[in-house]
């Protein structure tokens, strides 16, 4: 097991800085630990947070901000993140909260930690000890002063994956640590109904673990293990029906939603539509996978004495409460610890494979590690949900907006988090509900200025998939229709889509990302669609600008596409993309989530959409799943706008809002053809073509 | 149980495998105990489990231990060290090309077969090179950098 927080502080921390903040978050659980920064003699420092790094370099931004404010370099800090044996619980990773809270938490403790090291004197806390609270009015560096924070250092991680030396979850090894696959229904919602144990005594030392309907294989080799798993006999019932994906849009228009909910109602958005002459579109934004490169895995050992649990979860003390739940043991018995896996963009099957390898490692009374297959992780990772939106719009005399009215439809999520597969399988915990609200509608009303407007939310109940959060979730959908549709309606009056968006914006910022993303692609005024094109390659232009949640990033993005006309194929050959998300932590860190952002949305858009057959899941490996590849990777262009005097923002979603309506209008402005289904598949775009 | 008898990072190895289909994959991690070749598919579809066998690249997930037997097979951590990079991983490292860093393996295995054909690829180069391999987190413009860097060296 890793050291316990008692170990740590026996090696002499000198000063010890607790981040609860008394009066600012409600009373711990007795169990939980307080946070710390601890400075130690050698002025070397350890930050400990709950906020972990899937990838995204935030681990060297908590170590910039702890430099900055205590002036120690950042070669003497290392970040612990993520292990509830040691780490405070200040919140999960997601919603792009790394910086905005996750490090504010950290800067005020290491301003905290500096204003005590003045206080005490230089050396003078050597030999002692001392704890101290988070001082919330500790003062912290201006960010005018910055030599540390604002700078590209480079990640430490980096060197160690480029040579293969970095430790993954997958990677972990412990003593007597056996090896499982878990077996899942062949459609979704099957019961077990046999299992011909016989069929697998060829395999060294593979055994079957049964549970209720939960079915998994262990052995002491993994490739036994995963012999194992393909070989064994089962027989499963029959399971759920459900929309194939096929015509699961047109099933979606149909549904009555569960509920509806006005997010905003200004003005009188029907009565002036019905006055007006109006324009209106539906699109839709399919599920999608988290799609993670390396399936998910974990390692449990769950004994008399405790419960050790390894994981890649972006939430390690919302694992520790799920593991808690289905071994039905205090939470204050389990320990889990991060380890990085492969990316995971929200929640993918962390979670799922944390109570798998719990389950499982409990039953056979040893150590065990799973890990999912290719097929497991497509098929049954939590996927993030379909939307079908409508928009409908009316421009007055002059060519402004009068009014505007949209809906979403869609399953509240995300499902939480508190239950998982295994132990529902099991009869152990139950199905998480679907969210009682209405899906995410953030962004579904526009930035820009309309006397009438009404945003609804309209809930679908019957999902037969499970949904968690993937990147940008519901913004992904939101923005793709906003911003689609305001080229429908710049285009219905033959005017320049950026002059247009213009006109109903004020915000500074918002006008600095778009005019520096349209100079950077060289962007020239005119309607689209562009003059008519001949030849076998359509090119043309698009652009897209959003806030995010309307409080966060500036996001302003032009692209350049080639349609192949025979084909249908979509390639985007340039992109050029302003971000302003206030202060800049780390730019090198920030560059390379922003591009990642494009790229992985940019996948989203043209290939990616969970296919069902009514039954199960047809989308389950690289060839019906499929990615953006790397000879379609486009030319990536990306302006950084620091803002000293503005709060940091997270940047790990922003960029992926306004990704797909910058395709779409590009497409338009090529081909006059409008896409509104997700994803712009070479099929479909070729029928578009044909129509 | 069989034995095989393989040249592993230039050092002479025996594995045993009770089963001589056993993919390459999981000897190298488990038994060898070298993590840099990673699980993704088992499929042979994404490239994150590349080695060279006798300096081509193979999928190490499809191949069998028997299939390998007498030869001679380079691993990622057969190229250099953290403190001590060889001249492609040395270009990812300055060009910061990895964000979960899963596919990295792949992206560098497959960049050393590029450059003992093509010692100075272009950015088309780098792009045939990798049409196998798959990127989820979006790295792709800095991986096709670092190709075309570890050229220039």
């Amino acid at each position: 097991m890793n050291p316990t927080r008692r170990d740590l502080l026996k090696t002499g921390a000198a000063l010890i800085v607790s981040f609860r903040m008394q009066g600012q978050t409600p009373a711990p659980p007795a169990m939980d630990l307080d946070s710390f920064i601890a400075i130690h003699p050698d002025s070397s420092v350890t930050v400990y947070t709950s906020h972990v790094d899937p990838g995204t370099g935030i681990r060297m931004v908590y170590a910039q901000i702890v430099a900055e404010e205590t002036g120690i370099p950042v070669e003497k800090i290392t970040v612990v993140d993520g292990d509830t044996g040691i780490v405070p619980n200040h919140g999960g990773t997601g919603g792009s909260s790394g910086v905005p809270r996750g490090g504010a938490d950290i800067r005020q403790a290491a301003a905290t930690a500096h204003r005590a090291m003045l206080d005490l004197g230089p050396g003078k806390f050597a030999g002692k000890r001392f704890e101290i609270k988070v001082d919330p009015k500790a003062p912290q560096k201006k960010p005018s002063e910055y030599t540390v924070v604002g700078k590209p250092i480079l990640r430490t991680d980096v060197p160690r994956k480029a040579t293969g030396r970095f430790p993954y979850v997958h990677d972990h090894k412990i003593p007597g640590m056996l090896h499982a696959r878990v077996i899942r229904p062949t459609v979704i919602g099957a019961k077990l109904e046999s299992v011909d144990e016989a069929s697998i005594k060829a395999i060294p030392d593979a055994k079957v673990v049964k549970l209720g309907d939960f079915l998994a294989v262990v052995a002491k080799d993994e490739w036994a293990a995963v012999r194992a798993s393909r070989e064994l006999k089962v027989t499963w019932s029959e399971g759920k029906q459900m929309s194939p994906s096929a015509s699961l849009a047109a099933e979606m228009a149909k549904t009555k939603p569960e509920r509806e909910q006005q997010a905003v109602n200004k003005g009188d958005a029907p009565g002036a539509l019905a006055a007006a002459k109006t324009l209106k579109a539906t699109y839709y934004w399919p599920f999608q996978s988290h799609a993670s490169l390396g399936p998910s895995c974990s390692i449990a050992d769950v004994s008399e004495s405790g419960v050790g649990v390894w994981s890649s979860t972006q939430d390690v003390f919302g694992v520790r409460g799920l593991v808690a739940r289905t071994l039905n043991v205090p939470p204050t018995k389990v320990r889990v610890v991060y380890m990085d896996g492969s990316g995971s963009y929200g929640s993918n099957g962390a979670y799922d494979a944390a109570a798998d390898a719990a389950l499982i490692s409990k039953a056979v009374g040893a150590p065990v590690r799973v890990q999912w297959s290719r097929q497991d992780e497509l098929v049954w990772d939590p996927k993030g949900p379909a939307h079908m939106l409508e928009v409908t719009g009316a421009l007055d005399a002059n060519g402004n907006i009068l009014a505007w009215d949209s809906s979403a439809l869609g399953p509240a999520g995300p499902q939480w988090t508190g239950s998982a597969l295994s132990p529902v399988a099991a009869g152990l915990l139950t199905a998480a509900p679907q969210g009682q609200g209405v899906p995410v509608i953030q962004n579904l009303d526009p930035p820009y200025a309309i006397p009438n407007l009404r945003v609804t939310g309209k809930q679908l109940k019957d999902t037969p998939i499970r949904l968690s959060n993937l990147r940008a979730p519901g913004k992904i959908a939101t923005v793709f229709a906003v911003e689609s549709f305001m080229d429908e309606l710049a285009a219905s009056v033959a005017t320049d889509p950026i002059a247009f968006r213009k006109k109903g914006l004020t915000d500074p910022r918002a006008l600095a990302v778009i005019d520096k993303a349209a100079e950077m692609i060289g962007w020239k005024p005119r309607p689209s669609p562009g003059p008519k094109q001949t030849g076998p390659k359509l090119t043309g232009r698009g652009m897209a600008y959003m806030r995010y949640k309307h409080a966060e990033n500036y996001v302003a993005m032009a692209m350049e596409v080639e349609v192949e006309r025979a084909t249908g194929k979509i390639r985007v050959t340039r992109i050029t993309c302003a971000h302003d998300c206030g202060l800049i932590m780390n730019p090198d860190g920030l560059r390379n989530q922003v591009e990642g952002n494009i790229l992985q949305t940019l996948s989203r858009t043209l290939h990616e959409e969970v296919t069902t057959d009514g039954k199960r899941v047809t989308s389950v490996d690289w060839v019906s799943y499929p990615l953006l590849r790397f000879p379609d990777a486009p030319k990536v262009e990306v302006a950084l706008i620091n803002q000293l005097d503005q709060p940091a923002h997270g940047a790990g979603e922003a960029a992926c809002a306004p990704v797909a309506a910058a395709v779409a209008n590009a497409v338009f402005d090529a081909t006059g053809v409008r896409l509104r289904d997700i994803p712009f598949t070479a099929a479909k775009v070729k029928n578009s073509l044909r129509a | 149980m069989p034995t095989f008898k393989l040249k592993v990072n230039d050092r002479d190895v025996s594995v045993e495998s009770w089963d001589p289909d056993q993919p390459l994959l999981y000897l190298l991690r488990n038994t060898l105990d070298l993590h840099g070749p990673k699980f993704g598919c088992g499929l042979g579809q994404c490239g994150a489990c590349t080695v060279l066998v006798d300096g081509k690249p193979a999928r190490s997930c499809v191949t069998p231990i028997r299939s390998v037997a007498g030869k001679s097979v380079t691993t990622i951590e057969g190229l250099g060290t953290p403190e001590n990079p060889d001249k492609v991983q040395a270009a990812f490292i300055a060009e910061q090309a990895a964000q979960c860093g899963y596919c990295t393996n792949g992206m560098v295995m497959a960049t050393e077969a590029l450059l003992k054909t093509t010692p100075h690829p272009t950015l088309e180069h780098a792009k045939t090179a990798l049409s196998g391999h798959l990127c989820r987190c979006g790295t792709h413009t800095r991986i096709l950098a670092a190709v075309v860097r570890a050229g220039k060296a």
